[in-house]
Parts: C-alpha cells; sequence; structure tokens
C-alpha cells in the first residue's frame, strides 16, 4: 500500500498561533517601572503565552529591554530602579516579597545582547550553572553539558574542544554557547535580549533557526530592534514605544494591517 | 629650518632623560653584584653572625623570609576582602570615597610612623614583645594598601557583562563573586599581593622598631621570638661597621635580598601567566 509522503512543512513565519492550547505562562498585571524619576514602564498589561516566540520590538530607549529584564527582576541590580504592579508567571507573582528571586532567575533563563560567556572553558561555561545549583555531577553532569550543548546546536562544532577556552569560540559559536549555559539550568522561559545584534548575518540565521526549535520545549521572548527579525521567528508581536505598549498582537496583524498609527509609521520605516 | 632643530632638540633630551634614568637600576643592581659577590660563600649563607660583622646570615634570610610569609598571611587575606567589599558592596557615597582616600593615602605613609605604632602599640601594650609576630603584623599593616589598591581595581574592570550573566543564571552576588569576578581579578589581585610583599621584604625602620635588633644569630623558633632581618642587618654593618669585612657582607647580604626579591617576582609572574592563559 503506498503510503502518502508527507512533506515537511515549509516555515511559515506568519504561522497562526492555536490560542486555545496555549496556556498564559507570563502575565503583566498594571506593571509600573522607574529608574529614579524617569518612567521608563507606563501600565504594561499584556499576557505572553508558552511555547512560541513573543518579539518585544521598539526604537531605541522604548524600554524593551527594560521589560524583558523585569522577567527575571534583573532590573533589581540596578539600585535606584523600583516598580508596582503584578507579574505573573504560571499565576504566580514573581514581585511578592516572598518569591525566591535565585529560584526565578533559574527558571527564566537570559541570553544578553553581546555574547558573554565567562573566560573558562567550554565545559566549565555549561557546567556553571548545574554546579552552582548542585543539580549533578560526573557522568550526570557530562550529560546535562552534552544535552544543553545539542539543544544550542552547538555540540556538533565543539564537542571535541570542550577544554578550550569559551573565548576562542566565534562571535555565533559563544552565543549558542550562552544559550546552552542557559538551556543547562533547565529553565522554562529564555529570554533573549537582541542576541543577534553583535552576529554576522550566517550566525544570526543559526540563532533565529535555533529560537523556532527552542520554542517547542520552552516559552520564548524576544527583544529586537530589527523587524525582519521579529517577522522570521516569532508568532505574537508587541511593539512598545515611550515605555508603553502600543499594539500587541499576532505578528502576522501586526505587519499586515496594524490597528494603531504609530505602528504602522514604525513598521514601514517613518521613524525607528 | 627652525622647527626642525628644535624638535632635534627635543628628541635629543628626551632620549638623554630616558638613558639617564633608565641605566640608573642596572647600575645599581651591577654595583651591588660586584661588590657582594666576593661575601658570597657557604659558609656566608648558611652560618651565624659572630663579632658583629663576621660570620653568616643564616638566621638573616630565615628572618626575612619568615616576616613576609607571615606578613603576607595576614596582609592578603584582609587587604583582597577590603578590596572585594570596597568594589562590591561599599554604597557609593562620601563614607567610602574617604575610606578610598585614606587607603591610598597610607600607601604612601612613611614606614617610620608604621614602625613607631607597631613598637607602642604591639609591642609594649599588646606586649607581643620585639618579635617575629609584631614584625609581621606591623609589615602587613605597610602592605595593605598597595594589595587593596591594586585588587579593588582588578575587581572593578572584571565587565558587568560576567557578572549579569551569571546572576542570570541564579547565582547569589557572593557566588559570584567568588567563582566569576574573583578569577577574573586574579592576575590583578596577585600584582597587589606581590607589590605589597615587595614593600614588605625590604622594609628596614618597620621592622628594626618591632622585629629585632637585625643580628640575631638564632632562627627564630616561635612567634614571639625577636626575628633578624637582611634589611636591618644590611643597614647595621653599612653604618657601624669597623672593617672592610662589614662592608662587603653588607653587600653581600644585598645581594642575596635581591636575588629573593627576583625570585619572587618570577614565581609571582608565573602564577600570573597561568592564570591569564586560564583566562583567554
Amino acid at each position: 500500500m503506498m503510503r502518502e509522503i508527507r512533506y515537511a512543512k515549509p516555515v511559515d513565519p506568519f504561522e497562526e498561533v492555536v490560542f486555545s492550547r496555549a496556556k498564559d505562562k507570563i502575565e503583566f498585571d498594571d506593571f509600573h517601572l522607574w529608574y529614579g524619576d524617569n518612567h521608563v514602564l507606563r501600565d504594561i498589561n499584556i499576557e505572553i503565552q508558552s511555547n512560541i516566540v513573543t518579539a518585544i520590538m521598539g526604537p531605541s530607549g522604548c524600554g524593551k529591554s527594560t521589560l524583558l529584564r523585569a522577567i527575571n527582576r534583573m532590573n533589581d541590580i540596578i539600585p535606584e530602579c523600583r516598580y508596582k504592579g503584578e507579574i505573573e508567571i504560571d499565576g504566580v507573582d514573581i514581585n511578592d516579597p516572598e518569591t525566591d528571586v535565585y529560584e526565578l532567575r533559574k527558571k527564566v533563563g537570559m541570553v544578553f545582547q553581546k555574547p558573554n560567556p565567562f573566560p573558562m572553558s567550554v565545559y566549565d561555561n555549561v557546567a556553571y550553572g548545574p554546579r552552582l545549583h548542585r543539580m549533578a555531577s560526573g557522568e550526570e553532569l557530562d550529560r546535562i553539558v552534552e544535552g544543553s550543548l545539542r539543544g544550542a546546536a552547538l555540540w556538533e562544532e565543539v564537542h571535541e574542544r570542550l577544554d578550550d577556552s569559551a573565548l576562542s569560540l566565534s562571535g555565533g559559536q559563544q552565543q549558542r554557547l550562552c544559550i546552552a549555559r542557559t538551556l543547562a539550568v533547565e529553565p522554562e522561559i529564555i529570554l533573549l535580549d537582541e542576541p543577534c545584534s553583535a552576529l554576522d548575518p550566517i550566525a544570526t540565521t543559526k540563532i533565529e533557526g535555533l529560537m523556532r526549535q527552542l520554542k517547542e520545549r520552552y516559552t520564548v521572548v524576544l527583544v529586537t530592534h530589527n523587524l525582519q527579525q521579529a517577522a522570521r521567528v516569532s508568532e505574537m508581536t508587541a511593539f512598545m514605544y515611550l515605555g508603553e505598549i502600543v499594539e500587541f498582537d499576532r505578528t502576522r496583524d501586526i505587519f499586515e494591517n496594524p490597528r494603531e498609527e504609530l505602528t504602522e509609521n514604525y513598521i514601514t520605516g517613518k521613524f525607528g | 629650518m627652525k622647527e626642525a632643530a628644535k624638535e632635534r632638540l627635543v628628541q635629543i633630551c628626551l632620549y638623554a632623560s630616558a638613558a639617564v634614568s633608565l641605566m640608573i637600576l642596572p647600575i645599581i643592581v651591577v654595583w651591588v653584584g660586584f661588590n657582594g659577590i666576593g661575601a658570597i660563600n657557604w659558609e656566608f649563607l648558611t652560618g651565624r653572625p659572630y663579632r658583629f660583622e663576621y660570620g653568616g646570615i643564616f638566621p638573616q634570610i630565615v628572618g626575612s623570609v619568615y616576616l613576609v610569609s607571615l606578613c603576607t598571611l595576614l596582609g592578603a587575606p584582609l587587604g583582597i576582602a577590603s578590596a572585594i567589599y570596597l568594589a562590591e558592596y561599599a554604597p557609593d557615597n562620601a563614607i567610602t570615597s574617604a575610606v578610598r582616600f585614606f587607603t591610598e593615602t597610607l600607601a604612601g605613609m612613611p614606614s617610620i610612623v608604621i614602625g613607631l605604632f607597631g613598637l607602642q602599640f604591639l609591642v609594649y601594650r599588646l606586649q607581643l614583645k620585639t618579635s617575629l609576630l609584631a614584625g609581621a603584623i606591623s609589615l602587613s599593616f605597610m602592605m595593605l594598601p598597595w594589595t587593596i589598591r591594586a585588587s579593588e581595581e582588578a575587581i572593578k574592570v572584571v565587565p558587568r557583562e560576567y557578572r549579569e550573566a551569571s546572576l542570570a543564571l541564579g547565582a547569589t552576588k557572593w557566588q559570584t563573586i567568588l567563582k566569576v569576578v574573583i578569577p577574573a581579578a586574579m592576575p590583578g589581585i596577585l600584582t597587589g599581593v606581590l607589590l605589597g610583599m615587595g614593600k614588605a621584604i625590604g622594609e628596614t625602620a618597620v621592622v628594626w622598631l618591632t622585629a629585632g635588633s637585625g643580628l640575631e644569630a638564632f632562627v627564630p623558633r616561635s612567634l614571639r621570638s625577636p626575628t633578624g632581618s637582611l634589611p636591618m642587618y644590611i643597614y647595621l654593618l653599612a653604618t657601624q661597621g669597623h672593617t672592610a669585612q662589614g662592608m662587603q657582607n653588607a653587600f653581600g647580604a644585598s645581594l642575596v635580598l635581591l636575588v629573593m626579591f627576583l625570585c619572587m617576582s618570577v614565581v609571582a609572574l608565573v602564577i600570573r601567566n597561568y592564570f591569564l592563559r586560564k583566562l583567554r
């Protein structure tokens, strides 16, 4: 009996989001944030769903990175920063004084703009988190390191040089190493803060391909100032301007028929 | 043409200045070597001093090693800890600035003042007597500002990105400092410790007042024993020797001191390069 040949579905950047299945993962509720007297984030109310890529875009200084850093409370390390309102992950308010911020950051991994591997070996970079949290040692740790490097599509390139310094890798490899380092602590959410802005186009393509894989297991939030990137990899897109969410919708709708004039002006390149 | 002549003159002046200042140190080293080599023999290195300017300098060599080691053991951890506090935890306010300013000033403090304090406070008040312990503690006062300054600088230049990466993985601030910041700052911290050790090993005034008279015929047996050291020995023989033998022994001891200093620098350099290679 002939079986129907199934072709791999071509990657459709405007793939429909199945809303009914998606569980709300991160929910901002009347969230405000200040640096000193500077009101950086105003009245943020969005729901970010599981297992898709959500892009946050907007011009420089619109607060998109700050919004991202609110999700793992990295803003806490800035002394004059204060905030109010709720951010719930799986229904738990992360800004509650009872919340263990170290557990939170373990659950919410972050990849930064500039690749920032530690000045250690490739292996030690990935093993840093598991060792810190005493998750594993010996062969089990080896397995975590291998799994994380595979997850970041880097294993094939580095498996013979695990003891080499991470700083000897190329920029794109370093960034994927940083992703592997994040995966090693078994997060549920991965925040990417303009992860390709320091990389060349080929490295960028690899990271974008990786993001599409990551969303199958993780909730991915991507900050980018690159419109094409948002269109290529995300299902949902938020457009931010002057600390506010102007529009938050399916990526296709944002790009093809935005509701707000501001969004349209940004997308058509009238400012940015 | 006139401008070209001026340019030439400036060049000659700069060249002459550089030549003179860069030659002075090698000349001193060669001078010490030339005058001191005659004193060096097995008995000089392993014997005890007797009748003031005769005999060997073994107790002084051991005394210097003990003093510097104990001083480093006391001063380095304290200095590094203080540097971590200043660089990572101290609030950015006037008090911190004042503390930092005093620390830097302390580095240039005349050592005789520290020696006098050591004598009055450690030797008499705390009754440590003129001893290895009193000398090492006083020397560590001298060492501290150098270690703190260099270590704080080294900690501060560790890129913010390393700290952020560690914190974002769920590390606490202290874990981040211990596992990422200090290893990255290690070469600079070691430089600071070495600077302090260099100050300590050559120090005369402080050990004169707190450690011992300089001509001790015995290796210190305990922390409370008076301890001779090379700089004190050199000082005594050079100022109060009566024979040519005294001056020769002073130069011999100087040569030994220089070699010890050199060895210390080489060891520190090797350790420093090891850490640098690890960071690359």
